[in-house]
């Protein structure tokens, strides 16, 4: 199969709101050009990962090349690219829209413009691309065809008198979208002579074929048994297998400029690749120029993860390596709490990000994992003039080393039904929220507000959705870093601090957590021989206090001869369970309290 | 080493509702069969332990009050002819005050019992009926007079820390009970709080909330009043659940406590053995017929022995001892393990527990307090 000519080719993502119709539309698209039989359709073909299935959400951006045969005659080569659609995913979204040319910006028809559509037509429109309005599901009675066409243009500011009008249930003007695909979105760029200079888009581990590489080819060719250099890391490699996805993986013989495929390359492991990288054939490589690449992706919300059963700590290292083999993203490092045992202080893109890695390793990989309550990075000033980062509450300096604290702010959207309104402004400002700005898209309400990624971290999401009925949409990107009022909540009990509790709060929310926490511990933490103290405290100020009475009957009423056996039997069962205890001081408190402790929320 | 021995009698006339002791209601029981099958256990152990001094036998169950005198009567003189017995030695027998078995008394003290036990539980009919008993508190109070004038020690057992059971309420109860015990020099009383068992109707009818059990700190005064109760009528607790007028203290019990060797005869009957340097633990098969069987045709019904390890033999050592308001000899412990204890018995802990008013240290012995017997499990979970 050579190569097909630049003008032959489209290379497009499509871009939707969650759940507005992306992956069911790419079937229909990838079932028109023949890509896979009937039988074997399953739905959402490209989302191959269960939890992306069970979700309805994607998280591995997917290229499928097509072959479509158009009404002017021509076939041409579509290279379409399914991308995640959540903000946590935002850097593969620019990954994606970065090797492509156009974008099919899908809005569902009985929803109209959400805040992930908005940040992601903005990231198409950064990287250049042309854009087709894809107004989706209007086989529903309850589609609005023309209050989305306006609304497209008034908030988005894009024209939609041409939108094309779908449905990807039904497959209803699938046709006319395929054809305004060649006529309406501009071909690569590319030059054949030139030596060759491939960018890197993403790269995952796949059992059968080792690790595969995605790939665009800017200018001339990729071939199997071509010495190639990474030009980032410096690698060498020789290419082994040169493929396409349709979306069965095809080996073919080249790639040729504009193209989009796969390669392979004898590659043990995914952190060998870096994703932005660029590829050149290692005989030229003195003559290229490396392409811009991509902004590393940083993780922004942390949460620590311990086993429950501490003999499984061995497994949950090994089950995060497996998980990062693909997911450059994910980052862990060991940690160990006196509370909760050994553990890994893991950093994730954003907070779905953070609950499907949780997830996958409790259902693939059949852990029982205690989250810690997730927080975020923070940036510190040292009175030594030194700077550090700060990615577990414990790590946190002592004050009188602290000149100054930033913590991350974000910009949110929240588009709402307008009764919501009041409450959900009322919970921005609860959350330290600063109001940018308050517009209206039809309808409903547009609010823009700055707010602290640590008060969003903690069940902001929920919030937003329960006090909107699940209408409110909700994006955000980091902004900046600001200097914050900042202070180490810690907790102690029996006084010794209970290291996974601790978080960085602001000073005013500061008191009202603390006496919350102790008197949930209170509740969950069994009486003990001994009366034991649970504070909240603010270094050596204690801000709270609730005290646990020491426990008043734990004996056996009668034990004669026949029982020793089976009550010895009993205390060693017992003993068993202390692997699941803490100790504190002078008592031994189970585990569980502390993990009830972290599963509820701040909220009652 | 004191040595006793204990026989199991697995009937009763009814099974009550909290009761998870290994026993039965059968209409059917073959008390020639029974006997013959006793004794033959008898020669078995006593093949075992040539050479040792019977210092207790205790008939338990069950409803050993059910038993006929006679085959009582034989046990006991089948026991004084295949080992020596001690001229003090204790004779005890469990039971129930019906009518028909309080007609038994004489009997039984002619069989060779000197001492018994009585379930009385309560002194209150809606309690008894609660409890599932099949006597009124009249026949209670009547078979301990007669007991008291019959035997030279008797005993009786109450169940408290019932479903809404108050303070007061106890009080007057334990109150009279404390008179009837006195009306005889020698008195004893067990007196244990109610647990819910699984296995047994209560567990269930607990479960679904029927009925409510005393909570933590309602139970933890109960069980302080009734040791100040029992102190000052002169029967102070000298075990958790045990009071007795100092000097009659069941001699067989304390041989469980103190963890001395003991032989255990009849169905699910349990013992522990010293043979040289080794402990072990013995157990009967526990259903009637199958013991019955297993002594037809191998001259003993029991499982084989298990032997307790050294660190086993600690802990049961410490887990009895410390229910002795006397406490555990440290050089007890130390002869259960067969070795320093040092690295199994935290000091650090031990101090912790001192300092808490929750044991005691002496020279020779550890003790637990008045205030520590009520949380005895948990500091065993916390020095274990
Ligand atoms: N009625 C109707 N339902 C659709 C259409 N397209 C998608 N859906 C449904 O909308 C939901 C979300 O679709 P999906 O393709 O997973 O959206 P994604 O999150 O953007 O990938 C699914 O339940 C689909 O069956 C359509 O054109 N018409
Ligand atoms: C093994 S029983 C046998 C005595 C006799 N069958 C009787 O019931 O009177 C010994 C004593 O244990 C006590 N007991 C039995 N089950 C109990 C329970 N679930 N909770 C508290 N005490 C119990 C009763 O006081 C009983 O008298
Ligand atoms: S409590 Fe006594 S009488 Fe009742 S079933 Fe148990 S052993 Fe039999
Ligand atoms: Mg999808």
């Amino acid at each position: 199969m050579p190569s097909t000519p630049l003008h032959k080719i489209r290379n497009f993502a499509i871009i939707a709101h969650i759940d507005h119709g992306k992956s069911t539309l790419a079937d229909r698209l990838i079932q028109s050009c023949g890509g896979l039989s009937e039988r074997e359709m399953t739905e959402q073909v490209l989302d191959n990962m269960d939890i992306e299935r069970e979700r309805g959400i994607t998280i591995k951006a997917q290229t499928v090349r097509l072959t479509y045969k158009g009404a002017d005659g021509e076939t041409y080569q579509y290279n379409l690219m399914d991308t995640p659609g959540h903000v946590d995913f935002a850097y593969e979204v620019s990954r994606s829209l970065a090797s492509c040319e156009g974008s099919l910006l899908i809005v569902d028809s009985t929803q109209g413009v959400e805040a992930q559509t908005l940040a992601n037509v903005y990231q198409a429109i950064d990287n250049h691309h042309e854009i087709i309005p894809v107004i989706n599901k209007i086989d529903l009675p309850a589609a609005d065809v023309e209050k989305v066409r306006t609304q497209i243009e008034d908030v988005i500011g894009i024209d939609a008198s041409d939108a094309v009008c779908v449905s990807g249930k039904s497959g209803l003007n699938v046709d006319q979208l395929l054809e305004a695909i060649y006529k309406r979105l501009p071909p690569p760029k590319g030059d054949a002579t030139a030596p060759t200079k491939a960018l890197l888009v993403d790269s995952w581990y796949d059992s059968y074929l080792g690790v595969v590489i995605l790939v665009r080819v800017m200018d001339g060719y990729l071939r199997k048994g071509m010495k190639v250099r990474f030009m980032g890391t410096g690698a060498t490699r020789e290419i082994d297998r040169v493929g396409i996805f349709t979306p069965k993986h095809i080996v073919i013989d080249e790639l040729g400029p504009g193209e989009m495929g796969f390669i392979t390359a004898a590659i043990k492991e995914i952190s060998e690749t870096k994703v932005g990288d660029t590829i050149t054939e290692e005989r030229h490589a003195d003559k290229v120029t490396p392409l811009a690449g991509f902004k590393p992706s940083i993780p922004m919300v942390f949460c620590s993860l311990f086993p429950i059963d501490s003999s499984e700590f061995e497994k949950l290292r090994d089950s995060l390596g497996r998980l990062a083999l693909n997911d450059a993203s994910l980052h862990y490092e060991q940690e160990s709490s006196q509370a909760l045992g050994m553990g890994f202080r893991c950093g994730f893109l954003g907070l779905l990000h953070m609950e499907i890695i949780q997830e996958r390793l409790e259902r693939e990989f059949d852990l029982d994992l205690i989250p810690t309550a997730p927080s975020v990075v923070y940036k510190l000033d040292l009175t030594d003039g030194s700077k550090r980062e700060i990615y577990n509450p414990v790590d946190m300096p002592e004050v009188t080393r602290i000149k100054a604290i930033y913590e991350p702010w974000i910009k949110a959207t929240i588009l709402t039904p307008d009764e919501y309104l009041g409450g959900l402004l009322k919970l921005c400002e609860e959350r330290r929220g600063k109001q940018i700005n308050l517009s209206y898209v039809g309808n409903r309400a547009m609010i823009e507000y700055n707010l602290p990624l640590n008060e969003v971290v903690f069940d902001f999401y929920d919030r937003l959705k329960s006090i909107s009925r699940g209408y409110a949409s909700f994006d955000y990107h980091v902004d900046t870093f600001i200097e914050g009022d900042l202070v180490k909540l810690d907790v102690q009990v029996n006084q010794e601090p209970v290291d996974a509790l601790s978080m960085i709060v602001h000073r005013s929310q500061a008191e009202r957590r603390g006496r919350h926490l102790c008197e949930r511990l209170k509740d969950l933490i069994p009486r003990q021989l001994f009366k034991i103290a649970v504070q909240a405290t603010l270094g050596a100020k204690i801000i709270a206090r609730e005290d646990i009475s020491a426990m008043r009957k734990d004996v056996t009423a009668k034990c004669y001869g026949g029982d020793i056996t089976r009550k010895r039997k009993l205390l060693d069962k017992q003993k068993e369970g202390k692997k699941k205890m803490r100790q504190f001081g002078n008592v031994d408190i189970p585990q569980s309290a502390f993990i009830a402790a972290l599963k509820m929320g701040d909220e009652k | 080493m004191a040595f006793g021995i204990y026989i199991h009698w697995p009937f009763c006339k009814s099974k009550c509702p909290y009761c998870d002791f290994n026993s039965h209601v059968s209409d059917r029981i073959d008390h020639n069969q029974w006997k013959s099958s006793y004794l033959k256990e008898i020669d078995y152990w006593a093949s075992l332990t040539q050479g040792r001094v019977v210092d207790t036998v205790f008939f338990g169950g069950g409803t050993p009050s059910l038993m006929k005198a006679e085959t009582v009567a034989d046990i006991l003189a089948h026991i004084q002819k295949r080992w020596r017995v001690a001229n003090n030695w204790e004779v005890t027998l469990e039971a129930n005050p019906t009518s028909f078995e309080t007609s038994k008394f004489h009997d039984f003290y002619a069989a060779g019992v000197q001492r018994v036990s009585i379930g009385v539980q309560s002194l209150y009919e809606a309690d008894l009926k609660f409890l599932g008993r099949e006597h009124s508190p009249e026949q209670a109070r009547f078979a301990v007079t007669q007991a008291q004038k019959i035997f030279s020690r008797v005993s009786f057992d109450l169940i408290y820390a019932r479903p809404q059971q108050t303070l007061q309420s106890w009080k007057e109860e334990l109150s009279e009970a404390i008179q009837i015990s006195k009306s005889h020099i020698n008195g004893h009383m067990s007196l244990y709080q109610l647990t819910i068992e699984r296995g047994t109707p209560f567990f269930t009818r607990h479960a679904r909330a029927d009925f409510e059990m005393p909570e933590q700190d309602l139970a933890a005064d109960l069980f302080d009043m009734t040791g100040d109760m029992m102190g000052a009528a002169g029967m102070p607790a000298y075990e958790i659940s045990n009071h007795a007028v100092p000097g009659q203290e069941s001699r067989h019990n304390l041989g469980y406590w103190r963890y001395d060797d003991y032989v255990g005869i009849g169905p699910g009957a349990h013992g522990r053995l010293t043979q040289g340097s080794n402990k072990f633990a013995t157990r009967g098969h526990r259903a009637p017929d199958v013991w019955l069987n297993k002594v037809q045709e191998f001259g003993h019904g029991m499982h084989p022995f298990d032997m307790v390890s050294p660190l086993a033999r600690y802990q049961e050592a410490l887990m009895m001892g410390l229910r002795l308001s006397e406490g555990v000899p440290v050089e007890r412990l130390i002869q259960a393990y067969g070795a320093s204890i040092d690295d199994i018995l935290s000091k650090d802990k031990i101090a912790s527990l001192v300092k808490e008013g929750i044991l005691e240290e002496s020279q020779t012995h550890l003790k637990t307090t008045q205030s520590g017997f009520r949380c005895l499990n948990a500091i065993l979970r916390y020095i274990m």
